[in-house]
Order: structure tokens, then C-alpha cells, then sequence
């Protein structure tokens, strides 16, 4: 990049040298950047090669809007720079979300006001309906259920997994087998956990493998997914099933970041390996349990693709995001799905609040 | 790892040491027992996790009739029911044929798998790496720079976390109409990174502050700048945390069929992931659904590789050497 | 320096080479030829390519160029579509419901005359209706189902010297003849992962169009009598005859409800077979098992659900998806106009898995006997209504309906579950 030379010369002109090019270099960046899309988009370069050719671009061209906005500001003087540098930092990374989920987000709340076309107010009548409904009376306490159980058993059993794996030769086997429901698409889910839960009436060949269990043990089959209200327990099985991988995952990575030496400290002391855990490495990967709980909670609170494709929220197995979903794009009421999804960001306010307070022990460079 | 044998006591003890090695024999034996039943519990949980995909695995192989007529676990006992038809069709494309009402037999082909293969991956790629330079960038700045409206923004950001993505598709895609993104990559991936970035700079942000401040005190002695610290020291020390959640955003990306419906839409089948093409398999009523378990098994190759390839970022002790260097 | 001016330069000549580009593309001919209609529906694999058939024939002949995408979440799909501005310029409406809120809300342009007036001459009434909001019509039907079709397996069922009911007093002596024979007369399965709940309508929907006639279901529908009214608790006595009794249906109520409705069909083709009767839609013959799809003929009979009270006859329901247009241009009007005609038709009804209600179809086009027969019945009946819960508000028709199907086959009582669909109608509906 050029600029250097110039910026030897005196006064003022060492200024604009200094701060045009400053300002130029990410305009210039962002209009190569276009451009590359718009040659895609005219159809000039198409083809499994546009693909790639698009892939590349669109990367390089993200790290080089970086490092020339940090070229930047790198030029604009100390004090400048101490004041820009962190919105070069997180600038990016808030403008997007604000446009992408803040700005709906805002929206939605001023839709959760109106009723089903989005274009009468309705006052409160939304949130009413939300708080009275049976159908959604249902879903509040099922999602009680996938809260509790769902994550609890996600992050347990991902610890659990986690740490035995960490002790095991099998160490890599062991992640990947646990870590393989993650990859199928939930398509794929959907399929398998039909072959596990399903029925067919006494006298049949059960094709469920639960079934086939339950009758080869002398007892009658049970249609799992209809008898309430252990059906719900049982499509928080399929959601652990596919989430622990993610616990294991970012735990065992926590573990990994352990010091060896903690450890093994605590083993010359003569501990247990259970008491080894427990009081050294525990504690030590806390903020990662912490997060991996939080993440999974709010999962828990989103997900309604597992009730929506195995049951369709029958026999009493509705949560709030299926609710949201149906009332949103299924029976096009707007404002329904609107307010519930408001209740569920406001649902979690405990979660924030207390991720604050983790927020504040720590202390940033000034 | 330390290998099991290593742990048995020394051979040829001196006498006088006998105590001392009875009592090391007592605590191997307990650790050996222990290791045994530690790696019995964990093969317990894999096979238990795996039975339901094992399942899937053999109904790919099956023939759809047979499916509903017994289960998977005795596919054994009838040989000639297994075949590669499934995974045949899944690849190389459907195939119909019919006889038309003059006794002319038509010929039908569906798509196959690979122009959506290529799709996906371009549209998984810069989905995955795209949000984890950005977020990478914010939790930077948020754990170690200090500027107005921090907190505040923080708390948003986790805020973020709990907005379903379908409350924005309507509201975005608006706006790609109006910018001319609809139905183009870059679309797309903004979309992605968009809707993946409160997780990945919470996920970031957690592992980046606690790294030891001492590191990032002693790089700046050394005069090295923000953007320094951060490209050299700071993304490779949060390896770990930017490779689980590259795994976790490829897969999301990967499997994704809402996004791309409503963005990519528009330039009619040349732009079709894999996901819609494995939906479009399986037939309007799903009719063709045995497809679904060979499809799943071809869609999840990738993932796979990815994960295992890496794996290998979670090691101990990157953290430790660092330091000390 | 240099390398700076040479990027410079570089960037220049692509921004003006891109913009270049557009410009040329606006030169184009104004004929219909080479422009481009783009169609979303909810059919795809088979199907979509069964549509593509159609398709080539019209793109050949108009220069005109379609292109279809079909999708797994569609329903969801052209709502965001639409409301974000950016539908396409057709799409195939599963439920008419969808078309009135689009068309109320002003995203539709309403038929051109010379559309209305190929409609009028090529459908019954009835298809115009569905596709008519406050006088003005939006939507052509093109492949259609109906649904009030009982399938047997036909050389077992004449081996045993059974015969095709008329009326549903002969339904239930043949029913309790099968049973005597020590058979299972019906297999019936409602498990349909995201939309579970319709087949349960659909039966509701055929009996009370039998029961109570025409007239009544209007009301039914349009809420004009009470969801609770007798006449629907009546016709939900006739369904829960059959399905509630474990003698009658395949493992009973509870295996009702988790069985998916594609293999329901699948007992009737054991041997012997473990059921001999399933009432469902024409659509249901790709779900058979391939030896018996490969001789449909042979192995497959089917007869019209039979009447319950004569005055109303053999009514069919009936059901489909409309095409309706998001931008009025001159190559998309041809387009539509196409779809009315019998030779667009003609060209998936040779391949087979669809019906379709144009007038002046020739029945010999229909690649198999069965598929004639089902046109037949479908062309030649009195009364045709469409499929009610499609109907009706989506929180009743795709919610409370299904909810209420499922929890009726759960064992709650026909008067607590109708009471509870009455009162999840949405005011003002």
C-alpha cells in the first residue's frame, strides 16, 4: 500500500496524506468486493466455477475489509485510534446483528400489538390469547419439561462423556460415536427415531426397536409418542440424543485447556480420581459449563422441529416455538406468533442477567 | 495418554521396598480397575448413542417393502432383501418410467446429487468462516478493549440468542429485494452470519477473556498492536473454541433448508442445496421416503470429515506451551 | 504506487464491465419468446418431474421459458415470498384459504376476462368458486385429487365371493362378513410427521357430506352452523364405529394414530391379507408395495366410499392445488392459459398419479384402468365438494381439527372434542 513516503512531507499536507488514504482504502476495498459479486450475478463467470471463484472472494474479501479498516485507523494518531480501534474490532459484528436479528426483533414486538394481517392494532389481545389459550397453557408446561430435562440431561451426559472420553484410549471413537447424531440432517433424525419409537399392535413384528425390547421381555407394546404425558419425555430423549454432542464438544475442548499439571498435582496429593473431577477440574471449566448451558437452554426454548416432524404437536406435545412457528406461517396470525416469540425473549431475562453479572468480574484493556 | 502398562509396579524390587510396591500394586490394581470399568461405561453410552443410527444404516440397505414388515435388527436373516438401490438412486439420480396410453414406454430422470454438492458447499464455506472472523474480531472486543456501551451491547448479544431466526426472514428478504441479494451466495452467507453470530461471539467472547491476561500484558511490552496481538497471538490460542464452532455452524449451514427456501429462491433448480434436493427425493407425499436413509447417510459424509479433520485442535496443552513461549 | 494504480484500474474495468452487462440484457426483443415465468409449488421429485413434462411441451411450442422450483416447506415459503415483495410470478396454492389471504391483502392480480372466460368453459362451477374471492377469480385448478375411494385387494376379495358395497348398510354387513372370516376389514393411518391429522379429516369430511348432504357441510365449513352441531356429532358416530372398534380397524384406535398413512395401505397386499378395505385419495397407488404398482390392474379394485342417506348420493371430495399469479405479464397469462387446456393435461395424465378436472378431458389419456375409472367418477359426480378442512381457518383446519381427529381416536369423548374445535374458531371467521 502506498502512503508512507508521503507522510514524511510537513504540515498539512502530512495530514491529508495521512488521512485520505485512511478513508479511501475501505471505499476502494468494499467496490472490488462489489464488483466481484456482480460479475457473478451478470452471469460473466457461472458454473460450478462461479461457486468457488464466489467462496474465495467472499472470504478474502471479509479479512481484507479488516485489516484495511485497521490500516486505517492504524494512520489516524493515537487518540483516534484509541477511540476508533474497538468499533473496527466489534463494529462489523453489531452492524450485522443489528440488521439481521435486533431490527426484526423490534419489529416483531411492534407486531406482537396486531392482529393476524398485521395491519389492525389489537392491543394486548395477542398476549391475552397467549396467556389463556389451552393449547398454549400445554405448551408452557411442556416447555417447562424440555427446559428442565433438556438441558440438564444434554449438559450432564456431554460432561459425563466428555470426561470419561479425556480418560480413555478410545478418546477419539468415543467423541465421534457420540458426536454422530449431530451430523445427520434432521431429516435423516427424523427417520431413525421412527424406527426406535415405533408401534405396531400386540400379536405384530414390532418394527420399533423400544417395542421389540419391551415385547422380548415379556411385556405389551407401548405406543410411546401417544401416551401422555411421557411422550414428551420421550422427544426430549431424540433432542439429547442430538445435543449432547455439542456439550461433549465445547467441554472437552474446556478440558483440553486445563493444565496438565492441576491435575496431576491434585493425583501426587493422593486424590481420587473422582475427587480429582470434582474439586480441580470442574471448577476450572465452570464458565464453559455455564455457557454450554446457556446455549443449550435457549435451544430448548427455539427448537421446534423435533415436535413439529414427529408428532405435529398432537397429543399433547406443543411447545412454544412449535406454537410460534404454526401461528406464524401455518395459520397466518401474525401477531400470535409474534407475541409468543416475545415471551420467549423475555423468558430468558433470568439467563441474561446472570451471564451480566458473569460479564462484569471481568476487566478489559483501556 | 499413558498407557496402561506403564502404571504396573517395577519389576524386580528391592526387598527392602516391598512395602512401598504393595502399596503402588494396590493403587494400580484400583486404577486398572477402575480404567476397565470407566471404558466399559463409555462403550455402554457409544452403543447406545449409536444403535439408532445403526438402524438407519441398515434400513439404507433394505428394501422399502421389507421395512414395515420387520425390523432392522433381523435384515440378517434375509440376505437377498439388501441391496445398494437406495444409495444407486441417490447418487446417479431417480429414474421413472411409465407406459403411456399408445403402449409407449417414457422415460423420466430426476436430478442427481452433485450440482446440489456443490451448492451446499458453497454456501457452507464462507457461511462457516465468514461469521467466525467477525465474531472472532467482536469477542476481542469485547474481552479486551474498552469502549461506551460495552456491557449493554453485551447483554444484547446474549439477548440475540433467544430470537428465533424466522421472525427475520420477511424482513430481510424485503430488503435483499431492494438491494438486488435475492437468490444470490452473498446473500445467503450474510444471512448465515447474521443469524449465527450471537452464538459464535458468545461462544468466542467466554473462551477469549479467559485466557491469562498476563499473555496480552507482555505482547504489548513487546509494542505490538491490537490487531497484532489478535491475528497472531489471540486467534490461535482460541483455536479450540473457533473449531467447535466451526463444526457446529457447518453442520447448522449444511443441513439448513428454511434459509436457503426463502433466499436462494429464484434461480430455479441451479442454485438447489442438498437438503432440498434430499426433500425432493422423498416425493411431494413422501412416498419415496426409504430414499431418505441412504440421503442421510450421503449428506452426513462431509460433516463427518470435517469434525474428525478438526478433531484434532482439541489437545491439551496448546494453551500451556504458549505460555511458556 | 504502481501496483496501487494498477488495482485501481483493475476495479474500474469491472465495475464498468458488470454495468455493461445489465445494460445489454434490457435489449432484449419485447415478444413473449425468451422471457422467463418463474412457477413455485409444493410437488416435487416425482411429481415435479411429471410437471416438467408439462412444462417442455408449452416451452417448446412459446419459446417461453418456465422455470419450476418445488419445495418441502412451501407453505412458509410464498408467505415470507410474498410478503416480503419477492414472489414469484405463479405459484401452485395447496389451500384456498392462502389464495383469499393473499388476495385480500392485495398480492394477487385477479384473472384477466379472456383467463376467466377459459375457465368457465373448461370447469364445472364449483373449481371456479374455489378459486373466486369477492367476485373477482385468482386461481385455475390444473392436477387435482379426489378422496372418497375405498381400495381393496382385488383377487383375494373375489376370491372370497365379497362384493362392492352401494350403500353403507351393505359397508357395514361386509365389514361384519370379513370379521366373521376371521379378517380385519379396515387398516386406517393418520401419522403424517408435520401434517398428522388430515387423513382423520378427510374421512370426517366424506362422511358428513354423506350424512348430512351438501347443504349442511357448506355451513359446516363456512361456520354457518356450529362445529358441535348434531349433524356433525351424527357423522362422527359413523367414523368412530370403524375406527374405534378394535374388531374393525388394524390394532385399533391407538395404532390409528401412529401409523403412517402410506403404510396403511401396505396390509391389504399381505397374503392372506391382514385387511381388506382403505378409504383414501387416488394418490395412494405410489404407496403400494412395487409388485403391486407394476400390476395395478390386476391386483388393485376400488369402489366409491358408498352413501349413507340416498338423498345425497355418491358424493366426491375432493382437493388440489390452485395457480394463482403474483405478476400479470403476457408470457405468464400464456402460461395459465395453457394449464387450462386439456393437452397440458393430457401429458401427466399419461404418466400417471393425477386427476384433473378439465371438461373436455378424454378419459383414454389416463395411463391405466384404474386412473379412468377414478376420472370417471371424479368427472360424473353430482356433487363435488372440496376438502373442508382446507377450508377453513388454518387454526381450525390444519389445528384444532387434526388435534381433535387425534384426540377422538385417543379414547375423548365425540361431544367433549367437538365442543372443544367450536370453541378454537377464531371470531370473526
Amino acid at each position: 500500500m502506498k502512503g508512507k513516503s508521503e507522510g514524511r512531507t510537513s504540515g498539512r499536507g502530512a495530514w491529508i496524506g495521512r488521512v485520505v488514504p485512511a478513508f479511501l482504502a475501505p471505499v476502494l476495498a468494499l467496490a472490488a468486493l462489489w464488483a466481484g459479486f456482480a460479475l457473478i450475478k451478470e452471469g460473466w463467470i457461472s458454473g460450478g466455477f462461479a461457486a468457488a471463484f464466489a467462496a474465495v472472494w467472499g472470504v478474502v474479501g471479509a479479512a481484507l475489509l479488516y485489516f484495511v479498516a485497521n490500516w486505517s485507523v492504524e494512520r489516524l494518531g493515537p487518540k483516534v485510534r484509541a477511540k476508533a480501534l474497538p468499533f473496527v474490532f466489534v463494529g462489523p459484528a453489531l452492524l450485522v446483528m443489528a440488521w439481521y436479528l435486533a431490527a426484526p426483533t423490534v419489529r416483531t414486538l411492534a407486531l406482537s400489538f396486531f392482529d393476524a394481517s398485521s395491519r389492525g392494532f389489537a392491543g394486548l389481545d395477542n398476549y391475552a390469547y397467549v396467556f389463556t389459550d389451552r393449547t398454549m397453557r400445554i405448551a408452557f408446561l411442556n416447555n417447562l419439561a424440555w427446559l428442565v430435562f433438556g438441558t440438564g440431561f444434554s449438559v450432564l451426559s456431554g460432561l459425563a462423556i466428555a470426561i470419561m472420553a479425556d480418560r480413555s484410549r478410545f478418546e477419539r471413537v468415543a467423541k465421534s460415536l457420540v458426536f454422530l447424531p449431530m451430523a445427520i440432517s434432521f431429516v435423516g433424525a427424523g427417520v431413525i427415531w421412527r424406527f426406535v419409537y415405533a408401534y405396531r399392535p400386540e400379536g405384530d413384528a414390532q418394527v420399533g426397536l423400544l417395542n421389540a425390547l419391551v415385547t422380548a421381555a415379556g411385556g405389551a407394546p407401548v405406543n410411546w409418542i401417544v401416551e401422555r404425558p411421557w411422550n414428551t419425555l420421550f422427544l426430549i430423549v431424540i433432542f439429547v440424543w442430538l445435543q449432547t454432542g455439542f456439550a461433549m464438544v465445547v467441554l472437552s475442548a474446556a478440558i483440553k485447556g486445563v493444565p496438565g499439571e492441576l491435575l496431576e498435582a491434585a493425583r501426587i496429593d493422593g486424590a481420587s480420581e473422582l475427587r480429582v473431577v470434582r474439586s480441580v477440574l470442574i471448577p476450572s471449566i465452570l464458565p464453559s459449563i455455564v455457557t454450554v448451558a446457556t446455549t443449550t437452554l435457549l435451544l430448548t426454548l427455539k427448537v421446534f422441529d423435533i415436535v413439529y416432524a414427529m408428532t405435529n404437536g398432537l397429543y399433547g406435545t406443543e411447545v412454544l416455538a412449535s406454537q410460534q412457528y404454526k401461528q406464524m406461517f401455518k395459520f397466518l396470525h401474525y401477531g400470535r406468533g409474534s407475541a409468543i416469540a416475545i415471551i420467549i425473549l423475555v423468558a430468558v431475562t433470568p439467563m441474561i442477567w446472570y451471564n451480566l453479572r458473569q460479564f462484569n468480574k471481568r476487566e478489559a484493556f483501556s | 495418554m499413558s498407557r496402561v502398562d506403564e502404571r504396573s509396579p517395577l519389576p524386580g524390587a528391592d526387598f527392602e521396598e516391598a512395602a512401598a510396591v504393595s502399596r503402588l500394586r494396590r493403587v494400580s490394581v484400583r486404577k486398572v480397575t477402575g480404567r476397565l470399568v470407566l471404558n466399559a461405561v463409555l462403550a455402554l453410552v457409544c452403543a447406545a448413542w449409536t444403535l439408532p443410527t445403526v438402524g438407519l444404516l441398515v434400513t439404507s440397505f433394505r428394501d422399502p417393502d421389507m421395512v414395515s414388515r420387520s425390523g432392522w435388527w433381523s435384515a440378517a436373516r434375509d440376505p437377498k432383501g439388501l441391496s445398494l438401490d437406495n444409495y444407486r438412486t441417490v447418487l446417479a439420480g431417480q429414474d421413472w418410467s411409465y407406459v403411456d396410453a399408445s403402449g409407449e414406454t417414457v422415460r423420466l430422470r430426476g436430478e442427481n446429487m452433485l450440482g446440489a454438492f456443490g451448492n451446499s458447499l458453497a454456501v457452507t464455506i464462507p457461511s462457516v468462516l465468514i461469521p467466525i472472523l467477525v465474531a472472532a474480531f467482536a469477542a476481542y472486543g469485547f474481552a479486551w478493549l474498552k469502549f461506551p456501551g460495552r456491557k449493554m451491547l453485551f447483554v444484547g448479544i446474549v439477548a440475540l440468542l433467544a430470537v428465533p431466526l424466522q421472525i427475520a426472514l420477511i424482513p430481510i428478504l424485503r430488503d435483499y429485494q431492494k438491494a438486488g441479494l435475492n437468490g444470490s451466495f452473498l446473500g445467503v452467507w450474510l444471512a448465515h452470519t447474521g443469524f449465527g453470530l450471537p452464538l459464535a461471539t458468545y461462544l468466542f467472547y467466554n473462551y477469549i477473556s479467559t485466557l491469562p491476561r498476563s499473555i496480552l500484558e507482555s505482547a504489548f511490552i513487546d509494542g505490538a498492536s491490537h490487531y497484532t496481538c489478535f491475528t497472531r497471538l489471540i486467534l490461535p490460542l482460541a483455536m479450540p473454541a473457533l473449531a467447535s464452532f466451526a463444526i457446529f455452524q457447518f453442520l447448522w449451514v449444511w443441513n439448513d433448508l428454511l434459509v436457503a427456501l426463502v433466499f436462494l429462491s429464484g434461480a430455479g433448480r441451479t442454485m438447489e442445496v442438498l437438503t432440498q434436493r434430499l426433500l425432493a427425493l422423498a416425493g411431494s407425499r413422501g412416498q419415496d421416503w426409504h430414499l431418505l436413509t441412504a440421503g442421510a447417510f450421503v449428506s452426513m459424509l462431509l460433516p463427518l470429515a470435517v469434525f474428525f479433520g478438526l478433531q484434532k485442535h482439541f489437545v491439551r496443552g496448546l494453551l500451556a506451551g504458549s505460555v511458556k513461549g | 504506487m504502481k501496483g496501487m494504480n494498477r488495482a485501481i484500474a483493475i476495479v474500474i474495468a469491472i465495475v464498468a464491465a458488470a454495468s455493461l452487462a445489465g445494460c445489454a440484457k434490457k435489449d432484449a426483443a419485447d415478444s413473449v419468446a425468451g422471457k422467463t415465468v418463474r412457477v413455485t409449488g409444493s410437488f416435487r421429485g416425482e411429481e415435479a418431474a411429471r410437471f416438467e413434462e408439462v412444462l417442455k411441451a408449452f416451452e417448446e411450442r412459446t419459446g417461453i421459458d418456465v422455470v419450476y422450483e418445488g419445495s418441502a416447506e412451501f407453505e412458509t415459503q410464498i408467505f415470507v415470498q410474498a410478503e416480503a415483495g419477492s414472489p414469484p410470478d405463479v405459484a401452485a396454492l395447496p389451500q384456498p384459504g392462502l389464495m383469499k389471504t393473499f388476495a385480500e391483502k392485495g398480492y394477487l392480480k385477479p384473472m384477466p376476462a379472456e383467463l376467466v372466460a377459459r375457465i368457465e368453459a373448461n370447469y364445472t362451477p364449483a373449481w371456479k368458486d374455489l378459486g373466486s374471492y369477492k367476485g373477482q377469480v385468482y386461481g385455475l385448478f390444473h392436477r387435482v385429487n379426489a378422496k372418497s375411494f375405498v381400495w381393496y385387494p382385488k383377487k383375494a376379495f373375489e376370491a372370497k365371493g365379497y362384493t362392492i358395497p352401494k350403500t353403507w348398510a351393505e359397508l357395514r354387513e361386509l365389514t361384519d362378513r370379513i370379521v366373521a372370516d376371521g379378517g380385519v376389514p379396515w387398516s386406517v393411518g393418520i401419522e403424517s410427521g408435520g401434517a398428522t391429522g388430515w387423513v382423520a379429516t378427510d374421512w370426517m369430511e366424506d362422511i358428513m357430506l354423506r350424512s348430512a348432504g351438501p347443504e349442511l357441510y357448506d355451513q359446516w365449513v363456512s361456520h354457518e352452523i356450529p362445529f358441535d352441531h348434531p349433524a356433525v356429532e351424527t357423522a362422527a358416530g359413523y367414523m368412530a364405529e370403524i375406527w374405534m372398534n378394535p374388531k374393525y380397524t388394524l390394532g385399533g384406535p391407538k395404532n390409528v394414530l401412529t401409523t403412517p398413512f402410506g403404510d396403511a395401505v401396505k396390509p391389504l397386499f399381505e397374503n392372506p391379507p391382514k385387511a381388506w378395505l382403505h378409504r383414501q385419495a387416488n394418490f395412494i397407488t405410489g404407496f403400494m408395495p412395487e409388485g403391486i404398482q407394476a400390476n395395478l390392474e390386476e391386483e388393485v379394485g376400488v369402489f366409491a366410499l358408498p352413501q349413507i342417506d340416498p338423498q345425497w348420493g355418491t358424493p366426491v371430495l375432493g382437493g388440489g392445488d390452485q395457480f394463482v399469479m403474483f405478476n400479470d405479464r403476457p408470457e405468464v397469462r400464456l402460461f395459465l392459459e395453457y394449464l387450462t387446456t386439456w393437452e397440458s393435461a393430457s401429458l401427466w395424465a399419461k404418466a400417471g398419479g393425477a386427476l384433473f378436472p378439465h371438461q373436455d378431458q378424454n378419459l383414454d389419456d389416463y395411463g391405466n384402468a384404474i386412473e379412468r375409472e377414478l376420472a370417471r367418477i371424479l368427472v360424473g359426480a353430482k356433487v363435488f365438494r372440496f376438502d373442508g378442512s382446507d377450508l377453513m381457518p388454518a387454526e381450525v383446519g390444519a389445528g384444532s381439527f387434526w388435534t381433535g381427529m387425534a384426540d377422538l381416536a385417543s379414547g375423548v369423548p365425540v361431544k367433549d372434542v367437538l365442543k372443544q374445535i367450536e370453541a378454537s374458531w377464531p371470531a370473526g371467521k
